[in-house]
């Protein structure tokens, strides 16, 4: 018999990376909120690796955090390593990636979760999901029904989940855990238009059997920077990693058995992505490519679980201890898990607003690798917007839409729901246009006072944030005053920096204008600096020497937001311009684009249709 | 969406001997049948598509002209739309009243380019062929209409795929180098890179330097023929303007304005003036003319300079040899049919290119036209090799370039690599426009500010 189980704002499904954020951001707002977890000990799990952040993903992570978001302070409180990605190559490529102690972030998450006001947090298998009066009723396994006004989707790898290891297939989610078999009809039920994505993982073995002695190690930043604009320090580096290479022989053993993987055997249906392949598919890919590298990376502080990054598989088991056995260090290793791949259910993107609330289904959100995303920090980024949107909805307020120019969440949530998801969709900084301008660094300039107006953002960080804006300023103020006269010291240190020496007096902005000199170079000299948090001095330093630039891309951001606001009809059957080609008409129907900004970034509506749609507007 | 019916003339106003007007649009045949009867007494609306009636155009109730009525139906016609043509007997007086009544009758004019923006919008054209459209209706000689179709054809395209695609894979790496930084990519190097941006920059440079050739093929030359009074100038004028234009006497001085006239020489487009004769005069008409001629000869791109081959050279020739400056000059020694009494040495010495010829028998003309042909580059200039047809392309074309050139200073600066790829994906931005492959606003505005009325 089915029983009432009560009335909420707002429903979580799922509370991995998306489903977190997603919950704490609804409650946080001040709405009623429960989220579901088919198993207690999955909260934030972390199935796939044992780290958070990496490139444009830790500019993800920042931007959370600036937001008001959970994930990057969490990732610092479990940190094991941190680095600083890409540092010679740029602010706009800097990306901060940490080792996170596996176990230990998702025991600090559910606590999280436990502790927050306004939330509960549920095991339960949701199989339904019903419209009704009020919004939606929620259907446990359990039989109870929940009455909520907005639903939000975070299913991640659950939903009608598969994985496969070899001939071997079964249903499941990750790490074993049990999937979510019941609720992918429900929702095909509701209209929404599934298909199958796959994603996987390699084998993690036991730390005793592997053999360090000479493997490249790879160590931490000294000091660790942390992810979160709240946490001061991190102290030291906990851990090591380590940098193995495949060879012939795994590439031999590999081919020799490829016909036993099911992704080359033909059993797995769903799309994998190009960018974190399985070792299989990159020896496929790239046959001429020797030798493919390996991160071996601990999993935790307390386990013996070494993970073994580049090497995802989904050959038979077998198989597996035969190549992993040809790789230098890892001879006699004992695999504790094996790898798997794992396809699940997914919904198609461009079936939602930019608001991740579903077109057609008023109060029905989705979030996360459920969206065709991969990866904890996508997942993370749209459950954050997904969370915020449905709680402001409830409020009757205006939703939030990020542009592009604003932030990677911003740009993540356009390409999903403009361009659609063919493969799951990982971010990365070239999918940014105003890369100079959305760095890792000015996460909090772009995005706190957004996170502020929305609630997310206390009294005290707030006027933290505003001191810090109050230091930097001063800061660029005093260096374009103070004038260094030339001496041997500055002389010296121009020189051994391969610039050329002052003959006359030079302002101290002038020199940090110069690429080659950091703000480092100049503190011999500089004897009036103040003492300020690093971060200061880093935007200043970038603002300083890449100024041009981003005056440049502010002036491109500017034409992009005028056609932005070349707004089209929502309502429009687009078949009546006939000067639209026929793929232009059917992508425009589907997608209803806002406005010509976002039109023009539809695959298949090219420029020409675009310039129809100008023409057809101005009449 | 209910759009209006428009209409002008779209023919050439005052040239040829059939003024046509267009009128497009949903109430196109209905306006149509209230300003013209056909013979038949048929209904123009009773009519299929590619079906002509003859019968007369009124004005008023009063009979304006004679003139045949095409009917074209929607949407087999050239904007997409219901189409009258009424061909009218021409007389630009008789062709304006004719449009008059149209619009009269209910339809509105039309605005510049309108027509092919709706043949454009109907999706009868994509914009490269509207471009390429605008090229035709400009392009007065061969070279031009074949420039112009091979644009079209994508000999330009073809061209710039090859800088776009060495860019874009350097675009690439970058990306991947910085997106996957432990993946075992192929570090970037400065000295790659500036071999990548240096190739693309020759090529962009020799593509500028094609636009130049391309608007002498386009546009013509800017040509003026001078010389004393009584040399032929105007005879030779004629003779290149296959008729007769200027006043032809042989009282020295009844050539008094500056005249011009385009005409085709050879495969080369000339804009041709021809000048009152230098020379010293009292008469102050004839001495604004002669003011305007001298002014004149140093503002054009070809000075025809000609010279009485049956006289000796006199004061007025030297100072015409002493005031040819920058332009490029051909001497042409006219009356090659009388007794030569010129000192030819004396012209040869100071203009390289010299030509005998008889303007009143044509003789000599084919080696002026050779002559011609070669110093506008066009004997050597292959139309199929793909050149830049407009300034929307050369502005394209222009900041590809000065991105390129930020991008190659960046890394010279030393600046990282981060901010060379926004110069680089700058550039490539440009180079997309060029091809049509993205497009802004101020784009299509500028397309359309291009077309004339008439199509």
């Amino acid at each position: 018999m089915n029983y009432s189980a009560g009335k909420y704002d707002i429903a979580v499904i799922g509370a991995g990376h998306a489903g977190i954020e997603a919950a704490l951001a609804a409650a946080r707002l001040g709405c009623k909120t429960v989220v579901f977890t088919i198993n207690m000990d999955a909260v934030g799990n972390c199935p796939c690796n044992p780290s958070i952040g990496g490139t444009a993903k830790g500019h993800l992570v920042r931007e959370i955090d600036a937001l008001g978001g959970e994930m990057g302070k969490t990732a610092d409180e479990c940190f094991l390593q941190s680095r600083m990605l890409n540092r010679g190559k740029g602010p706009a490529v800097h990306s901060l990636r940490a080792q996170i102690d596996r176990r230990k972030y998702s025991d600090v998450m559910k606590h999280k979760l436990e502790l927050q006001k306004n939330l509960e947090l549920h095991q339960a298998e949701i199989t339904d999901i019903k419209k009704s009066e009020y919004g939606y009723i929620l259907i446990t396994r359990m039989l109870a029904e929940y009455e909520v006004k907005a639903v939000i989707i975070a299913t991640g790898t659950y939903l009608g989940g598969r994985i496969f290891i070899g001939e071997v297939s079964y249903e499941s989610g990750p790490d074993g855990i049990f999937p979510a078999t019941f609720l992918g009809q429900s929702l095909k039920d509701l209209g929404l238009p599934l298909r199958r994505f796959k994603t996987g993982t390699p084998a993690r073995v036991l730390r005793s059997s592997i053999d360090f002695s000479e493997l490249e190690e790879q160590l931490g930043d000294e000091p660790p920077i942390p992810f979160s604009y709240d946490t001061d320090e991190l102290g030291e580096n906990k851990v090591k990693c380590h940098i193995s290479w495949t060879n012939e022989n795994t590439k031999k053993i590999i081919l020799d058995n490829i016909h036993r993987s099911p992704l080359y055997g033909g059993k797995i249906e769903g799309v994998g992505p190009r960018y974190c392949p399985s070792l299989e598919d990159k020896i496929v890919r790239f046959a001429e490519k020797k030798r493919h590298q390996l991160f071996i990376e601990p999993c935790g502080l307390d386990t013996e679980e070494m993970y073994l990054q580049g090497m995802s598989s989904s050959l038979p088991e077998e198989v597996q201890v035969k190549f992993y056995h040809t790789i230098k260090g890892l001879e006699n290793c004992v695999i504790m898990r094996p790898a798997y791949a794992i396809e699940y259910d997914c919904v198609d993107p461009t079936e939602m607003n930019a608001t991740l609330e579903f077109k057609r289904l008023e109060g029905l959100y989705g979030a996360g690798q459920f969206n065709g995303s991969s990866g904890y920090e996508e997942a993370a980024a749209q459950g954050l917007i997904a969370g915020i949107n449905a709680a402001l909805k409830i409020k009757g307020k205006e939703p939030l839409v990020l542009d592009r120019s604003t932030s990677y969440i911003g740009t993540l949530i356009d390409d999903l729901v403009t361009k659609g998801a063919n493969e799951p969709y990982r971010m990365m900084t070239s999918r940014s246009e105003y890369r100079l301008v959305l760095r890792q660094d000015n996460a909090d300039v772009r995005l706190t006072p957004i996170g502020r107006q929305i609630g997310l953002i206390s009294d005290e960080r707030w006027e933290r944030f505003n001191k810090k804006q109050q230091l930097k300023a001063e800061e660029l103020k005093r260096i374009s005053k103070i004038v260094i006269p030339p001496s041997e010291t500055i002389n010296n240190i121009l020189v051994s920096r391969e610039t050329s020496p002052l003959s006359t007096g030079a302002k101290l902005i002038d020199l940090l204008r110069r690429p080659q000199i950091s703000y480092d170079d100049l503190s011999p000299i500089d004897i009036t600096r103040p003492k300020l948090d690093s971060n200061i001095f880093e935007q200043v330093e970038i603002e300083v020497k890449y100024a041009g630039y981003i005056e440049k891309q502010l002036r491109q951001v500017e034409q992009m937001r005028k056609l932005e606001k070349k707004t089209l009809p929502k309502d429009f059957d687009y078949r009546e311009i006939k000067g639209l080609r026929l793929e232009a008409q059917e992508k425009l129907n589907k997608i209803k684009p806002l406005n010509i900004g976002q039109a023009s970034r539809i695959s298949g509506v090219s420029p020409a249709d675009i310039s129809v749609l100008l023409i057809w507007l101005g009449q | 969406m209910k759009s209006t019916t428009i209409a002008a003339i779209s023919t050439a106003q005052g040239e040829g001997g059939i003024g046509v007007i267009r009128i497009s649009g949903e109430e196109a045949i209905v306006i149509a049948d209230r300003v013209f009867k056909a013979l038949s007494g048929k209904k123009l609306c009773e009519l299929g598509g590619y079906r002509a009636a003859f019968g007369h155009i009124y004005k008023n109730n009063e009979m304006l002209d004679e003139c045949v009525a095409t009917v074209f139906r929607n949407p087999k016609s050239y904007t997409g739309e219901d189409v009258v043509e009424l061909s009218c007997h021409g007389g630009m007086f008789i062709t304006r009243e004719a449009l008059r009544a149209v619009l009269d009758a209910g339809a509105s004019p039309a605005q510049a380019g309108e027509f092919t923006k709706r043949a454009f919008l109907n999706g009868k054209l994509d914009l490269t062929e509207a471009e390429a459209v605008i090229d035709i209706i400009k392009a007065k000689s061969k070279n031009a209409a074949r420039a112009a179709l091979y644009a079209k054809e994508g000999a330009l395209w073809k061209k710039i795929t090859d800088i776009k695609s060495t860019l874009v894979n350097t675009a690439a790496h970058l990306s991947a180098w910085a997106d996957y930084p432990e993946e075992d990519i192929a570090e970037v190097t400065e000295d790659s890179l500036k071999e990548v941006f240096n190739n693309a920059l020759t090529q962009l440079n020799r593509l500028l330097d094609t636009y130049d050739k391309g608007q002498i093929v386009k546009e013509g030359i800017d040509t003026v023929i001078a010389g004393k009074p009584n040399t032929g100038k105007s005879t030779l004028m004629n003779l290149l303007a296959g008729r007769n234009r200027s006043i032809v006497t042989d009282i020295p001085g009844t050539t008094r304005d500056i005249i011009e006239e385009t005409v085709l020489v050879g495969d080369v487009i000339l804009r041709l003036s021809d000048t009152a004769g230098i020379r010293e005069t009292g008469d102050t008409v004839e001495k604004i003319g002669v003011d305007l001629a001298k002014n004149r000869l140093s503002n054009c791109g070809l000075v025809l300079a000609v010279f009485d081959g049956a006289k000796p050279l006199d004061e007025n020739d030297i100072e015409l040899i002493n005031s040819l400056s920058d332009a490029e000059v051909i001497a042409i020694i006219n009356k090659s049919d009388l007794k030569s009494e010129l000192d030819e040495k004396y012209i040869k010495s100071k203009i390289s290119r010299v030509v005998k010829i008889s303007a009143k028998n044509g003789d000599g003309f084919d080696e002026l036209e050779k002559m011609i042909s070669q110093l506008a580059g066009t004997d050597s200039f292959n139309p199929g090799e793909g050149i830049l047809a407009n300034e929307r392309q050369r502005e394209a074309v222009l900041n590809a370039k000065t991105a390129l050139e930020n991008a190659l200073n960046a890394v010279n600066f030393g600046m990282t690599l981060d901010a060379v790829e926004v110069d680089l994906e700058n550039a490539i931005e440009s180079i997309l426009e060029l091809t049509g492959e993205r497009v802004s606003d101020v784009v299509v505005d500028n397309v359309f500010h291009n077309f004339c009325v008439g199509k």
